[in-house]
């Protein structure tokens, strides 16, 4: 859609780091291919997705305006980019960023991007993401590139792959974690991207850190891949160990599972190779055809944690020694130091409230529910709180301009949605707090009932049934009103919302959780919310909430203010939420909110959702695109051909014989090597490997052969690499393009032949 | 970023031109009236661009405020800097001069404009005075919000105010941060009507094309 799309690649050559660069420029190849017809949409949503470019609602071409259904004739026409996704529809940018670490430029390049290819706002996930909504395809690998350009990268952030790896935002300045796990997760997700070992699961794989066992800020229960840092005194020497408890299987979803100890005790050199040999047993036995049950979670409940073990120690005692297991965590371990901008200032609480004029209630509300001590005396974090994980482009500039002048732009992004600004002396909290304020950002209450948490849901999700958006901003205006319980026991419940039951929102492990549902009442579909009580957000997701009744939307509110008013009368002294609800029991938690299950007689607005005037439907669902569809390494090693081989043309059209002709070689070096990986997955980029190989696995035993031609075109191959490093002309690198080709097709029709074997 | 790419901005074609048209009494607007009406646009798809969903965004501070995302434009009730007013926010590529380009969007938002202002649902409390324009260029590679970009905008953009103006004195303001979007605020002497403005333009239109 940009008219400066183009611009960005030549003004930023040279600024960004070159692995990212290259990927782009695949992924602009790859868009202009799909829109010559010569990717097929299946791979073209995978690669898209892998890019964290993500489809919204209404990406079908239709959406219900409340009366009747509209077709959205884009100007693309039907040019897909996924199943029943069209091109110009607007889709979601997600964008990883690996715990939650951000800097002050990174913030203003997110500004920027959220201003001129989004609509303004930035969304942190919870997963310490950043999306942008209405974004164009298009527009996409520009974008990237200004990301690029910051260090920062979109790559599997959606798709089959390693999503984000997720870290607490407070490890290294945590009163009580075991040690800082920073410089672990940073090396671990740098191992992970784009690691062959990690491009043929199933569904997607997510990993997360923690630095104690007791908190809640890494939610390690609810992950694929948990890791909870450990100190142990090793017996012989007497010495102190840093390692890690790991766990494996997590996931929320419809039905959530808490992770299984998988090793008690994981020493940092272990840590990277472990994660290999998980991603290949991952890989090698998860579903692919159900991705239902596709994630790692099902792998280990069919087969048995004991099993999985057994399975990962195998594969770890024959993975091929990698220096990365260690350079990574060593690097990692210099490059993610931090130190404070100011000197630490130890300042009483009335100090600081009398340097605010006509703040001080709201700041000392502030004080206590946004700042938190470091185990550095004189410094403290704050969270920033945003209402439902937004914030505006100029936010985000003053944001960028606050963490410079009162930190070393040590800044980083929630599991709540939230931001949290570390190293702060707490001498400038004063300061900094009208700094925030002057901004709109300076609201209290992170971490508590005011701050929901959901998800996109029927906003723009596709999957949404009902508006957890929508809900979260009236429950939002509701607990903030001062007729609200200011009990404090009630003011630290958490509250989440997804717009379905795959529990984007976690509801799952709040404490009053709801996930959309609809129901039919005489004859229309009403937006509902399944009510989920009791769930455990502390001990990194501890226990699960109980699901207890669906209630319709526009009474949920009631549902808040019934359950406060009955915990605040009945609790015993000291009793937790969760408790309560264990005692009081599903049966009378259900009776006491029975009434509000069924709309009022005639009352027309429950059929409609929160913020939303349209008459309710369930016909804007769409299809999930959390993952896309498995694709195999083969297709997308073959795809990857067929690109090299378009670049090569390019070239040739641009005089440039040379690279024309290499470009072709290696065209064919690409399919040939996808073919072999079918069987050696560990085949490397050695070309007379890759050669020797073939000809062994494909060749001799004519599995590559024609049926008519015979191995005329695996002949292609072997002369193109005999004749490697010479100088190719105009004339004899079309030749060779044009055998490039021949050799690509066949190989796409040895890949049908192999059938079965191919995807299993 | 902004230094190395200052050459562009010479002989600039501007494109993603965006105008807001600022509210009287804009704490008389009824918010959720405006949701319901923007969700009617759709219904009836009554602009020229194709009308796709409606956003939300009162909950954040001086946000987007209320956005009818569109393909080729976005129409918003938009509170950036606590100024509350319709944006017209071109997205897809426009085709002719500069002047013209300028006159299609602010075409677009007064004719908006004028609908909002019109609409029952509203109960009269939506109102433009007309006076106070803003104008931005939604793309830093076209436009960095620097010196060389204003002097270069500046001619351009008198001459089409004259247009839209005519005799009426009035003053511009450019947006000082190099980090936000090349921006202009436009005040005019005295009160416009949004016909007497979109009058202006058609006849600066008629005669640019020689109709007398």
């Amino acid at each position: 859609m940009k008219v400066s799309n183009p611009l960005w690649k030549e003004k930023l050559a040279g600024k960004m780091p070159e692995h990212l660069a290259r990927e782009i420029d695949i992924f602009e190849t790859e868009i202009t291919l799909r829109k010559q017809g010569k990717l097929e949409e299946k791979l073209f949503a995978e690669t898209r997705l892998r890019r964290g470019a993500y489809g919204q609602r209404y990406d079908n071409g239709q959406r219900s305006d409340g009366q009747k259904v509209q077709k959205l004739n884009f100007p693309s026409g039907d040019l897909t980019k996924g199943l029943n996704t069209l091109w110009d529809a607007p889709g979601m940018q997600r964008i990883k960023i690996p715990g939650g670490g951000l800097n002050a430029e990174q913030l203003e390049v997110m500004a920027e991007l959220a201003e001129e290819y989004s609509d303004g706002i930035a969304h942190v996930t919870t997963r310490q993401d950043f999306q942008l909504h209405y974004v164009h395809i298009d527009d996409t690998p520009a974008l990237m590139r200004r990301l690029a350009a910051a260090n920062i990268t979109t790559r599997e952030a959606c798709g089959n792959s390693v999503r984000n790896v997720t870290a607490c935002p407070y490890a290294g300045v945590c009163t009580d974690e075991a040690f800082d796990v920073t410089p672990y997760s940073q090396a671990l997700a740098k191992f992970l991207l784009g690691h062959p070992d990690c491009q043929n699961f199933g569904r997607k794989f997510k990993p997360a850190f923690s630095g104690c066992a007791q908190h809640a800020c890494g939610l390690t229960g609810l992950h694929d891949l948990g890791l909870i840092a450990k100190k142990r005194t090793n017996e012989a020497t007497g010495r102190e160990e840093l390692g890690f408890e790991m766990y494996v299987g997590g996931g929320l979803g419809a039905v959530p599972y808490q992770a299984k100890l998988f090793d008690e005790f994981v020493p940092p050199e272990e840590l990277l190779p472990l994660a290999q040999a998980i991603a290949r047993v991952f890989a090698r036995h998860g579903e692919k055809k159900n991705r239902n049950r596709a994630r790692i979670k099902f792998l280990i409940q069919d087969i048995g944690i004991e099993k999985f073990r057994e399975l990962v120690r195998e594969e770890r005692k024959i993975l091929p020694f990698d220096p990365r297991w260690t350079e990574y965590i060593a690097e990692a371990q210099t490059q993610f130091t931090e130190a404070p901008l100011k000197p630490a200032v130890d300042v009483t609480e009335l100090v600081l409230i009398s340097g605010l004029n006509g703040h001080g209630p709201e700041f000392q509300k502030w004080l206590q529910s946004n700042t938190r001590p470091q185990r550095q005396p004189g410094f403290v974090t704050v969270t920033v709180a945003l209402p439902l994980g937004d914030i505006t482009a100029n936010q985000l500039r003053s944001l960028a301009d606050i963490a410079r002048r009162f930190t070393r732009e040590t800044v980083r992004t929630t599991v709540e949605q939230n931001i949290v600004l570390r190293w702060v002396s707490k001498g400038d909290l004063a300061e900094l707090y009208k700094a925030l304020h002057a901004v709109g950002l300076g609201d209290a209450g992170a971490g508590a009932l005011v701050d929901i948490t959901s998800c996109p849901g029927t906003d723009t999700c596709k999957l949404g049934i009902s508006s957890s958006r929508g809900l979260a901003a009236e429950l939002r205006k509701r607990v903030s009103e001062k007729s609200f319980t200011s009990d404090q026991a009630v003011q630290n419940l958490h509250i989440k919302i997804s717009g379905c039951f795959n529990s984007c929102g976690q509801h799952h492990v709040a404490d009053l959780g709801f996930y959309g549902v609809s129901r039919k009442i005489a004859g229309y579909a009403v937006p509902h919310f399944q009510v989920v009580l009791g769930g455990q957000w502390e001990r990194n997701a501890g226990s699960y909430g109980l699901p207890v009744v669906a209630v319709p939307s526009k009474n949920i509110p009631k549902v808040v203010s019934r359950l406060a008013e009955r915990y605040v009368a009945d609790r015993k002294t000291g009793e937790i939420f969760k408790d309560f609800v264990v005692r009081t029991g599903k049966a009378q938690l259900k009776a006491l909110l029975e009434d509000l299950t069924k709309p009022p007689a005639g009352d027309r607005s429950f059929f409609s959702d929160w913020g939303d005037p349209r008459e309710y439907t369930l016909g804007d669902m769409g299809e999930g695109e959390c993952a896309g569809e498995v694709v195999s390494p083969l297709d997308f090693g073959l795809a990857a051909a067929e690109r090299e081989l378009f670049e090569a043309q390019l070239a040739h059209e641009r005089g440039e014989p040379q690279r024309a002709g290499g470009g072709a070689y290696r065209a064919m070096l690409t399919a040939a090597k996808a073919l072999v990986q079918v069987e050696h997955s560990d085949i490397g980029n050695d070309p007379d490997q890759i050669v020797n190989e073939f000809h062994a696995r494909y060749y001799d035993t004519q599995l590559f052969f024609d049926p008519f031609a015979g191995g005329k075109f695996a002949n292609y191959l072997f002369d193109a690499h005999r004749k490697a490093g010479q100088s190719y002309t105009s004339e004899s690198s079309r030749y060779l393009m044009d055998e490039a080709q021949l050799f690509i097709d066949a190989a796409y029709s040895c890949s049908n032949r192999l059938g079965t074997l191919v995807t299993a | 970023m902004m230094q190395g790419i200052l050459e562009e901005a010479i002989g600039l074609e501007l494109q993603h031109i965006n105008a807001k048209l600022l509210l009287e009494n804009p704490e008389q607007l009824d918010l959720d009236a405006v949701v319901n009406v923007f969700h009617s646009w759709i219904q009836d798809q009554v602009c020229e661009e194709l009308l796709l969903d409606v956003a939300d965004y009162r909950h954040v501070h001086q946000g987007p405020g209320i956005i009818l995302i569109g393909h080729e434009a976005d129409y918003s009730i938009d509170n950036a800097d606590g100024l509350l007013g319709l944006r017209y926010n071109r997205k897809a590529r426009l085709e002719g001069s500069n002047h013209d380009r300028l006159a299609h969007v602010i075409r677009a938002a007064l004719i908006a404009a004028e609908r909002l202002q019109a609409d029952t649902r509203l109960n009269g409390k939506c109102n433009f005075n007309g006076q106070d324009i803003q104008i931005f260029i939604n793309d830093r590679v076209i436009a960095p919000n620097v010196a060389e970009t204003r002097q270069v905008v500046e001619p351009e953009l008198r001459t089409f105010l004259g247009s839209l103006f005519g005799e009426l004195p009035y003053s511009i303001n450019f947006e000082p941060d190099a980090r936000r979007l090349c921006a202009v605020s436009i005040k005019a002497s005295q009160p416009l009507t949004l016909s007497s403005l979109l009058a202006n333009l058609e006849a600066s239109k008629r005669t640019s094309h020689g109709i007398a």
